[in-house]
């Protein structure tokens, strides 16, 4: 299988570990060849969360710049910030609800307007799914399923060769019992948003 | 029971890389594991704390790595399987005791697992330990996957007894921080019981007896070089009059460049994963028939040195070369397409490489760098310490942990650091010249790692530095594990001792000793400035339990605070003073995000409206 490359950026706490966690036990499920990679060492002081997973026939777990075939975002501005991992080709998935990082909420750095960055990614990458994915964890009613509400989009893109059965029960082996139902609630929300 | 423990040979399981080499230890019947926690290391540690409680495994955290070492190096020369395991730097702290370690030998398998950093994602310097294997004496084994990093944990324990040597396992963080499958392979019962025979004209490292020893560690050295050119852990793959030699990850990086480049037929690879002793043979047979090798290793040139010298041997006068301009950079990590480049330009291949976005137009994203957490107890310090100081010129001498951090503005309170335990000691080497009073930050894990010596230093040498020592009651910045000073009857683990960082102090001839709450802001600060005007060596002690750890031990949570519209006049002391993550500004007044703060009250003292009260529901 042709490698499939992906990478995952978010804030610390918002569950990009899990989710990363939840698509390597769904390839070794599947079959398909994974490596993975993290960085988060900065993961509970604020700092970004990346993921590098690699699926198919490919031996490194980390992705160059310009190689990704698809971005998911997990705070917009995180997603603007890692474009350069992108190229023409790439797909891109972003929650929309914004996370402004502290230098901007103390009026040092100005968070840049939504659309504004929306209008960017979408011009210059294959396709651009944007969602309010927080909302939907909310609706859910887990608002620290934001992670599995962008998981459910992602497998709904079909890049990824991984199947929503396959992904759901992933879920259920590595998520706590008492999340686990609005787990599976966010994930079907986040497919459904994805259609 | 902990999955790494799961009796069940052939069984498939999505592992961290840290995990991997835990296992692989396990399967080898490790029996004393031992470290210093420091990232990228830091879960193999916690894989063998939380099996030690399910097993025999014998696991501590020790104060510092050399120590741990130490520890480790008596169990294995008493028969046990041991392991120790720390960062990069961890090996400077113990390469004292490494360097004999090498002359007296172990009886049972030891093997120092030391996890390099590449582009430092969490670490003060980016040394290649390598040159520690040389250096020591001793053999290095560097895995390339997880499979094989879990296959050379077993092994390195079967080679260290082979030779009676430590062995050193050497990853990187793209090994300990990655994840993949690995097979689960046999459990054996591990040796529990040890003993010793005393034999000190081969274990008491005195002159007479190390000159012998010597002479027998190069002995070994030469069995060792007969090894690494039989072992299945160098290998070469692929025919083509085109050589690369690379090691570890950088071998990833090479197989996916020639399939891209769809050159693999023109290319001949030497992967070295024992690469000291480097294998001679094996490297002289690979250089014939080559027009030109290129040698990819991250860090420094340790692989391409050694081939030249092996060339140089046997007259071999093809190019190798490896670290260069349009080659391999000695700094930072490799990443596919940047071998892929240099592959591609050293054999003249065409490359087309993905086009990368114009991203000119883009607007400036405010950076996210890390930040103490809402709540840190040390943010209060480094505030009443500036606050105690406001007429005094201040220099302040940093130590490793999360109170570096407070180097950013606006708390601003790290001047200078170089390592662990350098706080203190290079507070004494400041004071003596300069015209700034100095005040040294260090944390409670920092200060029984290597604080002590430089605080009785002070003292003996009657310095005049004031020593802050930042006691969260746990070590944070590589995720809460216990040191001497933490009450780990809270954690739920009964059997430790728990010392006493003032009697420490207090017990080295400090005079002035003061014990802060750091969130009583003005008592601290009236503490401070006493500790401050005292000549010599003063001590504050800062105890506060860190609030991520106070979470995790289930400690009742504070109302948290917000704004009193009518009552703040928009100094914005709290958020240029402090700089609490919990704080925003939004339409141009000061806010607090509720679900963030958690009610430690430091800015309602610092405010002076007095605008900052609790949510009262």
């Amino acid at each position: 299988m042709d490698p499939v490359r992906l990478i995952i950026v978010a804030v610390g706490g918002q569950g990009n570990l899990l989710t990363a966690r939840v698509l390597g036990e769904a390839a070794l499920a599947s079959g398909i060849p994974v490596h993975m990679s993290e960085i988060h060492g900065m993961a509970q002081r604020g700092g970004v969360v990346e993921s590098s997973i690699v699926f198919g026939d490919a031996q490194s777990s980390i992705i160059s710049d310009s190689e990704a075939d698809v971005l998911l975002g997990f705070e917009p501005a995180e997603t603007l910030r890692a474009l350069n991992r992108c190229n023409k080709n790439t797909a891109v998935i972003t929650n929309t609800s914004p996370l402004p990082p502290f230098t901007a909420a103390i009026g040092k750095g100005v968070y840049p307007p939504l659309d504004r960055m929306l209008d960017l990614i979408s011009a210059k990458t294959a396709s651009l799914k944007a969602f309010d994915a927080l909302k939907l964890a909310h609706e859910a009613n887990n608002p620290l399923g934001l992670n599995m509400v962008l998981l459910g989009a992602l497998i709904r893109s079909g890049i990824i060769p991984i199947s929503a059965d396959t992904a759901k029960q992933a879920i259920k082996d590595n998520t706590k019992q008492a999340f686990l139902e609005s787990n599976l609630k966010a994930f079907d929300l986040g497919f459904e948003a994805a259609a | 029971m902990h999955k790494l423990l799961l009796d069940q040979p052939g069984k498939e399981m999505l592992v961290l890389g840290n995990e991997a080499i835990a296992r692989g230890a396990v399967e080898a019947g490790v029996a004393c594991a031992t470290t210093y926690p420091g990232t990228p290391s830091s879960e193999l540690s916690l894989a063998f704390f939380q099996m030690s409680k399910e097993s025999d495994l014998y696991f501590e955290y020790s104060t510092n790595e050399k120590v741990a070492l130490e520890v480790a190096a008596a169990a294995a020369n008493a028969g046990i399987r041991s392991m120790c395991v720390m960062k990069h730097v961890g090996v400077n702290v113990a390469a004292d005791a490494l360097m004999t370690l090498a002359y007296i030998g172990v009886k049972a398998g030891m093997v120092l697992l030391t996890a390099d950093d590449p582009f430092m994602f969490s670490s003060q310097n980016e040394q290649d330990n390598r040159y520690y294997g040389k250096m020591a004496g001793l053999c290095v084994l560097e895995p390339s996957s997880l499979p094989e990093a879990k296959a050379m944990a077993t092994y390195a324990f079967e080679l260290s007894e082979k030779l009676g040597e430590p062995v050193i396992l050497r990853t990187t963080t793209r090994i300990n921080h990655s994840t993949g499958a690995i097979t689960l392979g046999e459990l054996v019962k591990p040796n529990i019981k040890g003993s010793f025979t005393k034999d000190p004209f081969n274990l008491v490292a005195i002159p007479a007896v190390s000159r012998r020893l010597h002479t027998r560690l190069l002995q070994r050295l030469a069995e060792a070089e007969k090894i690494t050119d039989q072992t299945d852990f160098n290998y070469v793959q692929g025919e083509g009059a085109w050589g690369i030699v690379c090691n570890g990850v950088s071998y990833n990086y090479v197989c996916d460049a020639l399939n891209d480049l769809g050159v693999a037929d023109k290319v001949s690879i030497l992967r070295i994963g024992f690469s000291n002793p480097m294998p001679v043979a094996k490297v002289t047979e690979f250089l014939k028939g080559k027009e030109k090798i290129l040698v990819a290793e991250e860090g420094e040139p340790f692989m391409e040195e050694a081939m030249r010298s092996m060339a140089q041997e046997v007259g071999c006068t093809i190019p190798i070369k490896g670290k260069g301009p349009e080659l391999f950079s000695r700094e930072g990590e490799f990443d596919p397409a940047g071998v892929r480049k240099a592959i591609a330009g050293f054999f003249g291949v065409d490359l087309a490489p993905a086009a990368s976005l114009d991203l000119s137009d883009l607007p400036e994203i405010p950076a996210r760098p890390p930040n103490l957490c809402a709540g840190c107890t040390h943010r209060a310090v480094f505030y009443e310490v500036k606050k105690a100081a406001e007429d005094m010129e201040i220099m302040h001498p940093t130590d490793i942990g999360c109170y570096t951090l407070g180097v950013l503005p606006p708390l601003s309170s790290a001047d200078f650091l170089i390592c662990m335990g350098s706080s203190i000691s290079t507070g004494c080497g400041f004071s003596k010249f300069i015209d700034q009073k100095v005040v040294t930050y260090i944390g409670d894990s920092t200060f029984f790692h290597s604080g002590v010596p430089g605080l009785i230093n002070a003292v003996h040498n009657n310095h005049n530095v004031t020593m802050v020592i930042l006691d969260n009651g746990t070590t944070a910045m590589t995720g809460h594990q216990p040191n001497p000073g933490v009450d780990r009857d809270a954690m739920g683990q009964e059997g430790y001792n728990r010392i006493s960082i003032e009697n420490v102090v207090k017990g080295l001839g400090v005079e002035s000793v003061t014990v802060i709450k750091p969130y009583k802001v003005q008592k601290s600060v009236d503490a401070i400035k006493e500790a401050l005007a005292y000549q010599g060596v003063s001590v504050i002690i800062a105890q506060e339990l860190c609030p991520l750890y106070a979470k995790a031990l289930k400690r009742p949570a504070k109302k948290p605070f917000r704004i009193d519209m009518e009552k703040c006049k928009d100094h914005r002391l709290c958020v240029d003073a402090l700089g609490c993550p919990a704080m925003y500004v939004e339409n141009n007044k000061v806010a607090i995000n509720a679900e963030q703060c958690i009610g430690c009250a430091v800015c309602a003292q610092v405010c002076p409206e007095h605008a900052i009260v609790p949510i009262r529901d």
